[in-house]
């Protein structure tokens, strides 16, 4: 049986394992966007958009109470106690919402010392010396990518936007459970570096909000990972600029 | 010596090892990439350029293909 070796591919004659292989040739994305094909592969623009909707919800959530506080503080000022209720509804409705991204960062369940120490190995493999040690300290790994800086979690990823200012959190994790913390990284960056759009597309949105806000949800060890990345944002954008 | 790691509950687990010339050790290494496969997983490579693509055939000159699970939205 000859084995042809070209461009890092091969072409099996038949024996054990060339029945099933034939040239091969790289998949175009992320194979996992079949399962949601009526999704519009997301861009720059589309995130845009999303940035854009996501504030126009939140103003539209808030702003009821806050005019509804402010015309009973005109018109009836001995009506403030109530004005003061409807402010304190105003107020959690984007906090929540932010709560909400920051729990895509959040740990998981760790799996068995052994399997977490075989699973960081090979995590480190992938990643440089400045990457595995924020790693060490925040259990997150930096990414650069084509939209932004991702920060890279167990179960989800946030992006920070060029500029530092926004942040979009996404909720995609590996299917199973039993995955070790590592593992689940692994996974997330090497289908960023795969295909970033298609990650954007099959990720759910959890939050796309200021930077701020966010990181007050953050854990303290989360807080520096969210820094170094908003540094990398702003630092590319100067450079651009 | 290039290498078929899966992504599992261990960490991760060498399922074969083959080097260019040993034709029968890629042979079995190429199954169990395709019982892999079959299986659900996604087969990549990690580019030395930092990017990353799916395969679906066994490249034989790579130091290391991995098999991931598949991906879902939270």
């Amino acid at each position: 049986m000859a084995i042809g070796v070209g461009a890092g591919t091969v072409t099996p004659a038949p024996g054990p394992g060339a029945a099933v292989l034939g040239v091969a040739e790289p998949l175009e994305g992320l194979p996992e966007r079949a399962s949601v094909d009526w999704r519009p592969r997301a861009d720059d623009a589309s995130l845009r958009r999303v940035g854009r909707l996501w504030t126009l919800w939140v103003i539209v959530h808030t702003v009821p109470f806050i005019a509804a506080a402010a015309l009973l503080i005109l018109f009836k000022p001995v009506t403030a106690p109530v004005a003061f209720v409807l402010l304190v509804h105003a107020w959690p409705i984007p906090e929540l919402y932010a709560a909400r991204g920051a729990g895509v960062l959040r740990p998981r369940t760790p799996a068995g010392p052994h399997a977490e120490q075989r699973a960081l190995l090979l995590l480190g493999d992938l990643i440089d010396d400045q990457a595995r040690q924020l790693h060490a300290r925040s259990g997150l790994v930096l990414e650069p990518g084509e939209l932004g800086v991702w920060i890279l979690g167990e179960a989800g990823a946030v992006l920070v936007r060029p500029g530092g200012r926004r942040v979009h959190c996404y909720c995609v994790k590996a299917t199973g459970s039993d995955l070790p913390a590592s593992d689940r990284i692994a996974h997330l960056l090497l289908a960023l570096r795969c295909d970033e759009h298609g990650l954007v597309t099959i990720a759910n949105l959890a939050f796309s909000g200021a930077c701020w806000r966010l990181r007050r949800r953050l854990r303290a060890e989360q807080r520096e990972a969210l820094r170094v990345a908003r540094d990398a944002c702003r630092a590319s954008q100067a450079q651009r600029d | 010596m290039p290498r078929l790691i899966r992504l599992d509950q261990t960490g991760h687990t060498t399922l074969a090892e083959w080097s260019v010339d040993d034709r029968d050790a890629f042979d079995v290494a190429a199954v169990a990439f395709r019982e892999e496969l079959d299986r659900g997983y996604f087969g990549l490579v990690s580019r030395s350029d930092g990017q990353a693509e799916h395969i679906t055939e066994l490249p034989v000159d790579v130091p290391m293909v991995i098999l991931r699970r598949p991906l879902a939205g939270g």
